[in-house]
């Protein structure tokens, strides 16, 4: 084990409820075996964890009480559990909830809460594809379940926020989310990661699970919002059974460096997972999306769309594996990435990755990198628009089909305006867009 | 209104206007003709500054100023339009969002006051219904996926909302059937005035049947070769530009 493996390992809090101890034992002795990933890795063959190379403490014990300053979090009618520093803030949580939804954090688990969040905790995880996982298990203190009753449909948008406080000091947080729709239900999940203006250092490992019970449907968010010099490694791992369809929309403005792995599991008939995604690296930011879709069962629809931006010496990867099974038949797969190069400095590695065992499917995949058309410039001038906010609306416009299709309209309406200002901070010039 | 004076331009250090003169006054509407390759096109993008057409020599001057050294918007606030033969699909910007974009700019720089949302919407919805196209097209993202007559009609819409000075319209009546002919040109004769100027560049007299030139003009070889009244378009529909090749 390097440094950083034995001092995430050292730096975990050690006050957990007792029924995690199992899963936490688990962890440590699974990270204690785990090489950490290297260039020569293939799937770290783009990002450095260099960043990681730096001491990182543990989370203090209490969560501040300090007030969150300006963080830019979308306002939601729902639910919405807040997390600082990965403590729970009762003071600044709203957990009314609608019939059918239960929330429940792994601190206050029940004993029957606890026997099913154990049993099922890292059960959508295939062995070995998530190597930062047995860490979040080792380390896990605290997290959230969210249980949708079977045959419920939630209407209110569920919005879990993982945030990070101003440190002097840089500190390591777990985040864990567990997430299990009954039969025929369905909910809107949006999880925002955050850190205060002020800043501070953070390495933050969250982790998604979602169950996806048969004929359910679960529109997910996921929003990484961090700036500055937050490290963020973390995961999405969905099972669906049949014909269960999960909605997902990925979000990652830079930070130092952000690697989010997304990987879906098709183990019923039918089911169907759209993911959407958008990347907006700056400066010397790094942002790293692999998704990757098992269709291990017949008859299941996938859909892709990412969309990358990447400006100044910044740098972005985007890997979409789709793994189709020899049983897979009757699998329709789309994957398709667009990136946008506003630099000559900035990067992007983009490969789709497609294994096909199953001689019966429809699968197409695209991936293009382009820089702001000269020609599409200069048609918007001959009609008086000045360069600078031409630029920022075709920028715009390159993403802007994605945030178009975000459902949820209080999220669409957040997500506008805080996309059009990563073009321009002048307003003059995102008056068209807004 | 708009005066050229031997003007040179190169594409790709390819010479393609080589001498070019042409002068037209405040409300008149002129007709360039002329076999392919002869520099039509080049002319109205030389005029808007498109990227990679390079001016070697002369001069060119719209109400005064010259339009040489200003750049692409400038010469749009000033009041050049040039309408596009081959118009420009940008998914992910609207219509909307990009015509109101424009009218702000070109209003500004008029020191006319911005329009509000409200008056704007009225004035896009009358110039949709003036060019036959459906308030949808608002809406959709600029000629995404619009048919060749209806990316016309989109840019002689743009050109109602700018209400420019000087109007170059690029084989506008290429690929238009005979009906969306008659609608393009209804809206041209409708935007005719005595300080407003028009340039037709086109391969056939059809259009010149709806919209009545006072002078033609043959381009041929990057020269006006030949001018003359409409009975020159007719004339030249008649024997074709080869007869001309001897004159240049």
């Amino acid at each position: 084990m390097n440094d950083f493996m034995q001092q995430a390992l050292a730096a975990a809090s050690r006050s957990a409820p007792p029924w995690l101890e199992p899963l936490q034992a688990r962890g440590r002795e699974a990270w204690s075996n785990t090489s950490m990933p290297t260039r020569k890795t293939e799937a770290w063959k783009y990002t450095s964890l260099q960043a990681l190379q730096k001491t990182f403490s543990a989370a203090p014990t209490q969560a501040a009480g300090s007030p969150l300053g300006d963080v830019p979090l979308p306002k939601l009618s729902g639910p919405t559990l807040v997390f600082t520093d990965g403590h729970y803030r009762a003071d600044l949580s709203t957990t009314e909830l609608p019939a059918g939804l239960r929330l429940v954090r792994f601190a206050d688990a029940t004993r029957d809460q606890a026997e099913r969040i154990a049993a099922a905790l890292g059960s959508a995880i295939l062995p070995g594809r998530h190597v930062f996982a047995p860490l979040n298990d080792a380390t896990l203190t605290d997290g959230v379940f969210m249980d949708v009753a079977a045959n419920t449909r939630i209407e209110t948008p569920v919005h879990i926020a993982w945030l990070t406080t101003g440190q002097n000091e840089s500190i390591s947080v777990t985040q864990r989310l567990l997430v299990s729709l009954g039969e025929n239900s369905g909910a809107t999940l949006v999880e925002s990661f955050a850190n205060t203006a002020t800043g501070g250092t953070a390495f933050t490992n969250g982790l998604t699970e979602l169950l996806i019970g048969r004929g359910a449907q679960l529109n997910h968010y996921r929003l990484h919002l961090e700036q500055g010099d937050v490290v963020h490694i973390g995961g999405v791992h969905a099972r669906q059974e049949a014909d269960s369809t999960l909605n997902g929309f990925h979000l990652a403005l830079g930070s130092a460096l952000k690697r989010i792995d997304l990987v879906v599991n098709h183990q019923g008939a039918g089911a169907h997972c759209s993911l959407d995604g958008l990347y907006l690296p700056r400066g010397t930011e790094t942002v790293d999306y692999h998704t990757c879709i098992e269709h291990a069962v017949p008859h299941c629809t996938s859909r892709e769309r990412f969309r990358g931006i990447i400006a100044d010496e910044a740098s972005a990867v985007f890997n979409g594996r789709i793994h189709i099974h020899p049983q897979a038949q009757k699998t329709r797969a789309e994957l398709s990435n667009k990136n946008l190069l506003t630099s000559n400095k900035a990067e992007i590695n983009t490969k789709p990755e497609l294994e096909i065992y199953a001689d019966d499917v429809q699968c197409a995949h695209g991936a293009t990198v382009a820089q702001l058309d000269p020609l599409t410039l200069h048609y918007l001038r001959t009609r008086g628009v000045p360069r600078d906010e031409a630029e920022v609306m075709l920028s715009y416009g390159f993403i802007n089909e994605l945030v178009e299709a975000v459902e949820q309209a209080e999220l669409q309406a957040f997500l506008k305006p805080l996309l059009a200002r990563r073009f321009a901070r002048d307003s003059r010039l995102t008056r068209h867009i807004l | 209104m708009l005066k050229i004076d031997n003007l040179h331009a190169s594409v790709e250090n390819k010479a393609i206007l080589k001498g070019l003169d042409l002068a037209v006054g405040a409300g008149e509407v002129h007709a360039i003709m002329g076999p392919n390759g002869s520099g039509k096109s080049t002319l109205g993008h030389v005029l808007a500054g498109r990227p990679g057409y390079t001016v070697t020599a002369g001069s060119a001057q719209l109400l005064g100023q010259d339009l040489l050294t200003l750049d692409t918007e400038e010469r749009a606030h000033l009041g050049l339009f040039l309408a596009y033969q081959y118009p420009v699909e940008i998914p992910g910007v609207s219509n909307m969002e990009f015509l109101k974009a424009s009218v702000d700019a070109v209003r500004e720089h008029r020191n006319e006051p911005a329009l509000d949302s409200v008056s704007f919407m009225k004035q896009a919805r009358e110039a949709c219904k003036a060019v036959n196209l459906d308030q949808a097209f608002l809406k959709r993202g600029v000629n995404e996926g619009f048919s060749g007559g209806e990316k016309k009609r989109n840019e002689l819409m743009q050109m109602m909302l700018l209400a420019p000075k000087l109007c170059i319209m690029d084989e506008t009546d290429s690929g238009l059937d005979i009906d969306a002919l008659q609608v393009v040109a209804d809206g041209i004769n409708a935007m005719r005035s005595p300080d407003r100027s028009f340039i037709l560049v086109t391969h056939y007299q059809r259009l010149l049947n709806f919209i009545k030139p006072d002078r033609v003009h043959v381009l041929s070889g990057g020269r006006i070769v030949k001018s003359g009244d409409h009975s020159l378009a007719l004339e030249l529909e008649e024997r074709g530009y080869a007869w001309l090749e001897d004159v240049a």
